[in-house]
């Protein structure tokens, strides 16, 4: 056992690393899920953007400042999405919110294509992330060790705020019931670009850390980090934070296991695997609720 | 009465969800050519009894039987054996289990229709009707799909004409379901149901939503399409008078549990069943 | 009353199918001078591809609206299916000798013969490529079928949305499949498979004359394949899907069996993206398997919302109009200059550089989306019967609007 740590040592950090990342992401997905009932296909895409706004940003503005602004933009162009694409769609039926997040998906993947001409996008180095540390017998990028701290306090921080906060609450009736919710005077509208605001924050912070640790950011970069992180919030049960992030964990650590065994072509599909395994078995996920509909 | 064949005979039937008992211990019978109710106060569990002998619920516990053979049979299984509430919970633990889906009962001749009307929206009234004949039309997807299947085809279109002629809403063919009134909705769900060509048709509250007027011309309704298409049918209501008027017999369910049963009068003058309603029946 | 039935077929019907097929009868000569008569020029040259991938793309979309639209399943498996239609096409329609230099990492594959060339020896070259052809589409059809019933066992028990992320996770998973070296002696892993026979082969020697079907063949496949679904909506059992669409729990008390006729859905929508990804890989004459991302199954759904969910008739003209718009009409977007039309030149634009036309499609597309979202058809049919009536019910208004004010006059 002990020997298998060790030989695994290093994909297990990396596979912690990893996890942590999609757990910022799937949590964008779990809390727009929750409350919409929509599966925001474009989410992935905000995450990529944001790492090429970085890219573009790093170009004239120094480092510190730019991180400031990728966090800020990616934020607005969340905001901006829901307004745009899903606002006017809220009475419409799921089917037709979710082709129009399709279609935004599909959108910022062609304006990703247009801007940077298909080339890939070399990521700028943030010292405090890319600085290499030595742990064991090995040594690693600092990222790896920041990310799952930096997840986990930030997660803590919003689990806080959900449960214990007016705004929390306001949060947990939307996604009970939203016609009520509005009855009882919550500004449903605001409460929904509260939930892309933090949903989008947490994607321009899981942007900054897992491209640290990628060289360069690609129009597709976005979709394969999405849909795992997507399969890690109905892993943990659908519409739940810490569901979300404990799926988002598992899937990265046993990702970089597979890779560590030689399977790296199938590290992606055992993501899918895992999905559809745990929707036949539990199809609520770990921490799900179990809704039933009325005949 | 007794000399009739036992349509639907359901015993023991046990409904629970979680911790919640919706149906206890239910056990009645729907003799040939008998109009049966069932009734009881909002959230009595009537829907769930109907629920349950269609197959849109698995019981916790209990059998029905349809035409003399056992259809459905189940008895309290893996944690909610632990946590099961109701009676008998032992009577069927060497039964073999029968859960049919519910395509599968109405293929047996079960048909029903929906308390809160459940046409198909974008479909035409010819197309609601016809598709119920889907189910029993001898054909298979490359027959249907290459035309070698006509005559069946043309029987099903036959027998769809006939059936909407009889009920009237011929004229409406080529209307979307949903642009029809109300009241021609229910009739249309009836028309539809009946197209499955069942023996037993259960009817969720027929009347709701419709005016004095329209409840007397549906028990009269109600009363043809038994002759006509030699049906046995149980309902669930709440217009009392139209109970009283067309029902042979009745049961009353309350939280879940079975109150009182028998003929119309017995029920009116049954102490339990006034307590039940606390008025209500007074009212009507 | 059956006689009176039979009656009631009404004669604008027949009218409307005798022009459905006068037309298209009229549009297969047209892609006959197409394909052998008119000069190549700068038009044609891109007219045949264009003509070639539309109708392609026209059969995929009509295959997944079947299952989106009619059966009401939202599926976003297309691309995985269309994937294993065209490898197992190329598979076996990949020439013997060719199988050293195309499996050149995997000693020469494990499959060593071509249906095509297998047919060639008893029908000649042309005979058993056309022929061979056909078979390896059905191969391909069927293969994505088989996979598309395996895999409908777990995923149409879900609900909605889990179905999507289900069916494009198997996407995803075949697409790595079909990568692993594992199976590289059939798949040949991440490499191209090519050398298969293409439209290009799709040609006759008729006395001294060549009869080229290079258009044809794909018009002709995808028609038969939209005509069977076509006549599988109209039948009882498209009534059944249309059911389950407007509601699940209604069909079921009707004795509709939800999961077997949803399974008879996705497998029948699967074998056509099979056989339309067999008949891409013929268009593009390479085949890989990063080709199809979940980007194409994107792509392909945003076609029909474009055509219209429920329409199949608004599934092929989007399918055509969009590949016209991509591949074509809006070419000069990313061509850095603007040209004037009439009277020629053109203005240079800096922003019109590579990928300004895909940024414009789908801004396009994102419009339909919010503001046109039953597309260009609904849920309705182009119909000739329907025009027709629709010009009789406009005449008949006419004349009683007239006979109307006749008797006004008269008064």
């Amino acid at each position: 056992m002990s020997e298998f740590i060790s030989n695994n040592l290093p994909y297990l950090l990396a596979g912690i690393s990893v996890g942590g990342q999609y757990a910022l992401i799937a949590i964008g997905y779990t809390m727009v899920y929750g409350i919409l009932r929509l599966i925001n296909f474009a989410h992935g895409d905000v995450f990529m953007v944001a790492g090429l706004i970085m890219v573009y940003a790093t170009a004239s503005l120094p480092i510190y400042v730019s991180i400031v602004l990728v966090v800020v933009a990616t934020v607005l162009l969340g905001v901006l999405i829901e307004k745009v694409a899903y606002k006017p769609l809220r009475s419409a039926p799921r089917m037709s919110v979710m082709i129009s997040a399709i279609g935004v998906s599909y959108l910022l993947q062609n304006c990703a294509l247009y801007f940077t001409g298909g080339l890939p996008q070399i990521y700028p180095e943030i010292p405090a992330l890319t600085k290499q540390v030595v742990i064991g017998s090995g040594s690693t990028k600092m990222v790896t060790l920041v990310t799952p701290i930096l997840t986990i306090v930030l997660v803590v921080a919003l689990v806080l705020l959900i449960r214990y906060t007016k705004v929390g609450m306001a949060m947990r009736a939307v996604s009970k019931d939203f016609e009520t919710s509005e009855l009882m005077g919550i500004k449903i509208n605001n409460v929904i670009s509260l939930t892309f605001v933090i949903g989008c924050f947490l994607a321009a912070i899981g942007s900054l850390l897992y491209f640290s640790n990628y060289a360069s950011v690609i129009p597709t970069s976005g979709a394969m980090p999405g849909l795992k992180a997507f399969v890690a919030a109905v892993f943990g049960g659908i519409g739940s934070v810490p569901g979300a992030v404990i799926g988002a964990f598992i899937i990265g650590i046993c990702e970089n296991i597979i890779k560590g065994m030689g399977w790296t072509a199938f590290s992606d599909a055992f993501t899918f695997v895992l999905l559809i395994v745990i929707l036949l078995v539990k199809p609520t996920g770990i921490f799900g609720e179990k809704a039933t509909d009325k005949v | 009465m007794s000399e009739r064949q036992n349509v639907l005979h359901v015993e023991n039937a046990t409904m629970q969800f979680g911790g919640v008992v919706a149906v206890n211990n239910l056990s009645l019978e729907v003799n040939e050519g008998e109009i049966v109710a069932l009734i009881g106060p909002n959230g009595a569990g009537k829907t769930t009894a109907f629920n349950v002998i269609t197959g849109v619920y698995q019981p916790t516990n209990g059998r029905v039987s349809f035409m003399g053979k056992p259809m459905i049979c189940n008895h309290p299984r893996g944690k909610m054996a632990k946590s099961y509430k109701g009676e008998n919970g032992e009577l069927y633990l060497h039964e073999h289990t029968l859960a049919p889906t519910p395509d599968h009962i109405t293929k047996l001749g079960i048909a029903r229709t929906f308390q809160n009307i459940r046409l198909w929206k974008s479909m035409t009234v010819y197309d609601n009707v016809i598709t119920a004949k889907h189910m029993r039309a001898k054909q298979n997807v490359f027959s249907a799909t290459f035309r070698t299947n006509r005559k069946e085809e043309l029987r099903m279109r036959e027998e769809t004409e006939a059936l909407l002629r009889e009920q009237d809403l011929w004229q409406y063919r080529d209307d979307l379901a949903t642009s029809l009134p109300y009241g021609l909705q229910r009739r249309l769900e009836i028309a539809r149901a009946l197209g499955t060509s069942p023996k037993l048709l259960l009817l969720d509250e027929p009347a709701a939503g419709m005016n004095p007027q329209e409840t007397l011309e549906l028990a009269e309704f109600i009363h043809q399409v038994r002759e006509k298409y030699k049906l046995t049918i149980f309902l669930i209501e709440h217009h009392m008078d139209l109970v009283m008027n067309i029902s042979d017999r009745i049961y009353v369910l309350d939280f879940g549990s079975l109150i009182a049963q028998g003929l119309p009068s017995e029920i009116q003058s049954n102490q339990h069943v006034i307590d039940a309603y606390l008025g209500v029946v007074e009212d009507e | 009353m059956g006689k009176k039935l039979q009656a009631a077929v009404p004669a604008e019907k027949k009218i409307g199918n005798l022009i459905a097929v006068v037309l298209i009868a009229a549009l297969y000569v047209l892609l006959y001078l197409l394909d052998n008569v008119l000069p190549v020029n700068s038009t044609t040259t891109m007219l045949i591809p264009v003509l070639q991938k539309g109708a392609i793309y026209a059969l995929v979309c009509v295959s997944m609206n079947l299952l989106n639209g009619f059966t009401g399943l939202f599926s976003l498996g297309q691309a995985g299916f269309m994937l294993i239609g065209a490898y197992s096409y190329a598979i076996f329609a990949i020439p013997a000798e060719q199988h050293e230099a195309v499996y050149q990492y995997f000693e020469g594959g494990a499959i060593q013969f071509s249906i095509p060339q297998v047919l060639g020896n008893v029908l000649g070259e042309s005979g058993g490529a056309f022929l061979g052809a056909i078979i390896c589409l059905m191969i391909g059809g069927v293969v994505a079928a088989v996979f598309a019933a395996l895999i409908g066992i777990p995923v149409l028990r879900l609900k909605s949305d889990y179905l999507a992320i289900a069916t494009l996770g198997f996407a995803e998973i075949i697409r790595a499949l079909f990568m692993w070296n594992g199976l590289g002696r059939i798949t040949n892993g991440s490499n191209l498979l090519r050398k298969y026979t293409s439209f290009a082969n799709m040609r006759f020697q008729v006395g001294g004359t060549v009869i080229k079907l290079d258009t044809i063949f794909p018009f002709l496949i995808a028609m038969l394949g939209i005509l069977t679904i076509v006549l599988l909506v109209n039948s009882s059992y498209g009534r059944a899907f249309k059911s389950i669409r407007d509601d699940e729990i209604a069909a079921e008390a009707m004795g509709i069996n939800l999961f077997k006729h949803k399974m008879l859905s996705f497998v029948i929508s699967s074998f056509f993206a099979g056989v339309g990804g067999a008949l891409l890989a013929m268009f593009q004459t390479t085949v890989q398997a990063n080709f199809f991302r979940s980007t194409m199954t994107y792509e392909i759904l945003l076609i029909v919302v474009i055509g219209g969910i429920g329409s199949i008739s608004g599934s092929c003209i989007g399918a055509f109009l969009y590949i016209a718009c991509s591949e074509w009409w809006l070419r000069f977007l990313d061509s850095g200059a603007l040209p004037i039309p009439f009277v020629g030149g053109e203005i240079p634009v800096p922003f019109f550089r590579d990928g300004f036309r895909k940024v414009v499609l789908s801004v396009v597309i994102m419009v339909i989306v919010l503001f046109f979202s039953r597309g260009i058809m609904g849920d309705k049919e182009l119909s000739f019967s329907g025009l027709i009536r629709k010009i009789r019910g406009k005449k008949e208004a006419k004349a009683a609007a007239q006979a109307a004010a006749g008797e006004e006059d008269a008064q």
